[in-house]
């Protein structure tokens, strides 16, 4: 019954992970609340997906190719032949040779976009109808441009320093603290504002009160590769050594270090799901990591110098002036090249960013930017009240408002944003009994004995060192369960100490032995 | 080639007239969402700290009597009027709305004990410690009802003298007969004079009388000798007992589920029973410091509202051991009736100070006519609260009340006492032989015996 299998899927994504297991609870009131919940949670979830399948107003987009047509030789004019004038409009290429690499950033309803060109030229386009809102010339290296919550505020990172602009142009913010800024991200949910500058500092700031979050610096020199992940708000940094850290504003440490390539990292990418990243290093590759178990689900040999992902995972690379599109077509997690594109020789390209909600692709080149359609990329059904291409002003300040109510505290960046309202597991595990304890003190003994030594040749094998090396192994082997013991000793040393100072004292002077506080 | 791209055209997806409203298109999509849970937490967090601000129970006084306000009776068919019986005699109908008096119902020469109205809301009964039942005409609300109509008087229908002082009275939801408790509990007719039967266990006063909403021919009472008895009028003598080791001051029957019913003790707690199994309180609800005079249950029969002598009003869940919300203001001394209304939104208390108080049910609430917005807010609030409301940020704002001093050291010092008797309890039973000292459940241990 493929129907069935299909709305199930459905359901399962809509049930947003497993059901509670609720024999294990002894109280029968809670059992009896608990299961009714469920039972609700089981029905919005049929509903959801009854909706999804009959009642939203548009279908993505598709290529499909006929006979021994391929999708990845198919151009952009043949496309442009078969596709709807309003459509058309979306491919052309703005040519700008004076102004440097362009880079660009969209809103997050895709409508507006904010261009920023290495040589100063900074500017907000109205992508719907094809107008620009404003442009200015600040006259200073422009590394980087991201837009804050909405199109009336971008930050730029200048030759010094990151600034921020009105949409009309005027120098709102000149942020000193952050210095000499690479690449900056905004994290929407939270409102911070996430730099890492030439010194590999990394910066978060809080855009509404100003106040700055955390400035922790991550140990690995200059890197201009950052992003941030979209599920759970951790940002990632690529390092030149082919590591990747990530960091949380609320801790000095980075939560995760992965070695991902044997060069510098070139570019990074999350998917919106929270479950892919893609990372490209110079020694062309670019490998998938399936981040829940941080493995590698795919390598791709190719290079890339810029990443990203679409809202339906598609993936696409820019090295030089080509663009490469990979897609997992078949559902099965294999990402196999969907479409390509080559500019004229010449145009290097800097940065690729999909459009939120339509089939477009934004590509900034060191002639200007250019737009191409890849269909199936976008999400087509958008929500209003999450990110809406048909805005009004008014809907646009209430939007903002509420927004800024559900604003989330910075502790609220972890690797698993699911734990938040959950219960902590109880300790089931107790300590380990004495005979237990031995047992598995001589478990390890035996197995360090067990281990088959190298025979080394040349008269290096001599019958001595090898007993010695044998001893050794057998030390090392205890030494964790010795180090156990004599924490334990030194634990309750420390406890009969304690008890015996309270007894010796009189009844009435009890009360200041004891230096932790009083409840 | 096949090849299909997203165009949306602008009129299918905003509005054609000015005068529409604005298009709106869901996608539920988790992907779409991200950081639901963390979003949820700070929506229920602001939450709980908007419901402490908005959270103004007490609407209103209503004075007018001048001695202790002892009884209270709901008329059935009028939402919008509650009567109200002194220790001087005197007995007043109030209208809830202005809160003033509408009419008065002089002629009780003691203490009035018990009000309640008949089944049709015409007729008052009242019963007094001087000896007397008294029967008086309702004034029906006109439509022309203007201020002349305060402080009418009212005749009494009938006057019916008998040999002791009564205690309680109440009436039958669905019939024409009414129950008085004194020495002993008398079933009366409206047109009799004198008592129709009369039933009696033991030598004691009964203290209080309550029929149950669903069996119309079925009573509780309490009486002074720590029992509750269970009659039934069909058979001549009473159906069931329960003796507990204190007294109960007032019995309240479930309107939703009518086996149920939830007895007010001396000891500071509140005992739910099943009338059909009385050996065992189906919950006890322990949160009062002083002795519970006065319980009423809300016709959605989820909750109850209880009076204390320790000057404050406590609302409970049918099911809940503890109280989910107290009321108390300097100026309200002991509370001797407390009332809810008949559409649940409203708790009337009457108390020593002479006034009867009118305080809403949920405190955060808003009155009046809500549009289907800000209905739709407000339970999405609700919602989202009860599912964070275990984290720790979260309870403790939900959780906070304000206690007067006193009450918040007795209710420290109880808890201390039962801490203290329940290691001791532990430790005997750890230093005897195992199995010796069985565990006794609390709703079991304040019970003595139950007597068919």
């Amino acid at each position: 019954m493929d129907e069935d299998d299909e709305m199930d899927m459905k359901v399962k994504k809509y049930l947003r992970g497993e059901s509670a297991n609720l024999e294990i609870l002894q109280d029968r009131k809670l059992k009896g609340q608990l299961a009714v919940r469920e039972e609700l949670y089981g029905k919005s979830a049929k509903a959801a997906a009854k909706i999804e399948k009959w009642l939203l107003p548009s279908e993505g987009g598709y290529l499909e190719a006929e006979g021994i047509e391929k999708t990845w030789r198919i151009k952009q004019e043949s496309i442009a032949q078969e596709v709807d004038i309003l459509s058309t409009r979306n491919q052309y290429d703005i040519v700008l040779p004076d102004f440097g690499p362009y880079s660009l950033d969209f809103t997050s309803s895709g409508r507006y976009m904010a261009i920023a060109g290495r040589k100063g030229h900074l500017g907000i386009l109205d992508m719907k109808n094809m107008a620009l809102i404003k442009e200015f010339q600040v006259r200073e290296t422009v590394r980087d441009i991201a837009f804050l919550h909405n199109e009336l505020f971008f930050a730029a990172a200048q030759k010094k320093y990151p600034y921020i602009y009105n949409r009309d142009g005027t120098e709102l913010h000149c942020l000193k603290e952050h210095g000499a800024v690479l690449k900056l991200q905004f994290l929407k949910n939270h409102f911070l504002l996430a730099t890492i500058n030439k010194l590999g500092q990394l910066h978060y700031q809080d855009v509404t009160t100003g106040q700055m979050v955390g400035n922790y610096r991550t140990g690995h020199g200059r890197s201009d590769v950052m992003q941030v992940n979209p599920f759970n708000g951790v940002v990632a940094v690529g390092h030149s050594r082919g590591t990747v850290s990530m960091w949380k504003p609320t801790s000095a440490a980075p939560v995760v270090k992965m070695l991902c390539h044997q060069g510098p990292v070139t570019a990074l990418a999350f998917h919106s799901n929270g479950h892919l990243l893609a990372t490209a290093g110079m020694e062309r590759k670019i490998k998938v990591w399936d981040l829940r178990k941080f493995e590698v689900l795919q390598t791709l040999s190719s290079h890339a110098k810029t990443l990203d992902f679409s809202q339906k995972g598609l993936l696409a690379g820019a090295t030089g002036s080509f663009v490469q599109i990979w897609g997992d077509l078949a559902g099965a997690q294999s990402y196999d090249r969907y479409m390509g594109h080559s500019m004229a020789k010449g145009y290097q390209i800097g940065k690729v960013a999909f459009r939120p909600y339509e089939d477009v692709l934004g590509i900034g080149h060191s002639k200007g930017w250019s737009s191409v359609l890849i269909p199936g990329s976008g999400e087509p059904n958008f929500d209003t009240w999450v990110a809406n291409p048909f805005e009004t002003p008014k809907q646009r300040r209430e939007k903002e408002i509420h927004s800024l109510l559900d604003k989330l505290p910075p502790e609220t960046i972890m690797l698993d944003p699911t734990k938040i309202g959950a219960v902590r597991p109880t300790r089931k595990k107790e300590k380990p009994t004495n005979p237990e304890r031995e047992a598995e003190l001589e478990a390890a003994v035996a197995a360090a004995k067990d281990i088959p030594m190298k025979k080394k040749t040349k008269g290096r094998s001599k019958p001595s060192k090898r007993a010695k090396k044998k001893q050794e192994a057998v030390e090392k082997a205890r030494r964790p369960f010795l180090e156990q013991a004599a924490k334990e000793e030194e634990l309750s040393e420390k406890k009969r100490k304690r008890i015996s100072e309270e007894n010796e004292l009189p009844k009435s002077l009890q009360r200041f032995t004891r230096k932790k506080a009083r409840a | 080639m096949k090849v299909k791209v997203i165009s949306r055209s602008t009129d299918e997806f905003t509005r054609e007239r000015s005068q529409d409203l604005q298009r709106v298109f869901r996608n539920f999509d988790p992907n779409l969402r991200t950081q639901e849970k963390a979003t949820e937490y700070v929506r229920a967090l602001n939450a709980a700290k908007l419901e402490k601000i908005f959270a103004r129970p007490f609407i209103g006084a209503m004075d007018g009597h001048i001695d202790t306000v002892s009884c209270m009776a709901k008329n059935p068919n009028h939402l919008k009027g509650i009567f109200s019986g002194s220790m001087d005699g005197d007995i007043r109908l109030w209208d809830l709305a202005t809160r003033r008096t509408v009419c008065q119902f002089s002629g009780h020469q003691g203490a009035v004990r018990g009000l309640t109205a008949s089944t049709d809301g015409r007729v008052l009964v009242s019963c007094g410690t001087d000896c007397t039942v008294r029967l008086w005409k309702v004034p029906v609300a006109t439509v022309m009802e203007s201020e002349e109509s305060l402080h009418n008087s009212s005749e009494p229908l009938a006057v019916y003298v008998w040999k002791n002082a009564f205690w309680a009275v109440d009436h039958q939801w669905d019939g024409n007969l009414f129950a008085t408790a004194g020495a002993q509990v008398d079933i009366w007719d409206h047109d009799r004079s004198q008592p129709v039967n009369s039933f009696e266990w033991g030598k004691d006063t009964v203290v209080s009388v309550r029929f149950n909403p669903g069996e119309p021919n079925v009573l509780a009472t309490s009486a002074s000798d720590r029992s509750i008895t269970i009659y039934d009028l069909r058979m001549s003598s009473p159906a069931r007992r329960v003796v507990m080791r204190t007294k109960t001051n007032s019995i309240s029957w479930n309107p939703m589920e009518p086996m149920n019913f939830t007895a007010a003790n001396e000891d500071c707690n509140c005992y739910s029973y099943d009338a059909r199994k009385l050996d065992e309180a189906k919950c006890v609800h322990q949160d009062h410091v002083s002795a519970v005079m006065d319980i009423d249950y809300s016709p959605t029969g989820r909750e109850f509202v209880t009076g204390s002598y320790d000057r404050t009003v406590r609302i409970f869940q049918y099911n809940g051991g503890h109280s989910r919300e107290i009321y108390h203001t300097k100026r309200m001394q002991r509370v001797f009736c407390v009332k809810f209304s008949c559409d649940a939104s409203y708790v009337i208390s009457g108390s020593d100070d002479t006034n009867l108080r009118l305080w809403k049910a949920k405190a955060s609430e808003q009155l009046g006519v809500l549009l289907p917005r800000e209905r739709k807010k407000h339970e999405y609030l609700e919602a989202v609260k009860n599912r964070y409301k275990h984290l720790p940020e979260v309870k403790r704002i939900v959780r906070h009340r304000h206690l007067p001093k006193p009450i918040y050291k007795a209710a420290s010092l109880r808890r201390i006492m039962a801490d203290a008797a329940r290691r001791k309890e532990d430790r005997r039973r750890a230093h005897s032989a195992p199995g010796s000292r069985p565990k006794e459940a609390f709703r079991k241990k304040r019970i003595l015996q139950e007597v068919e």
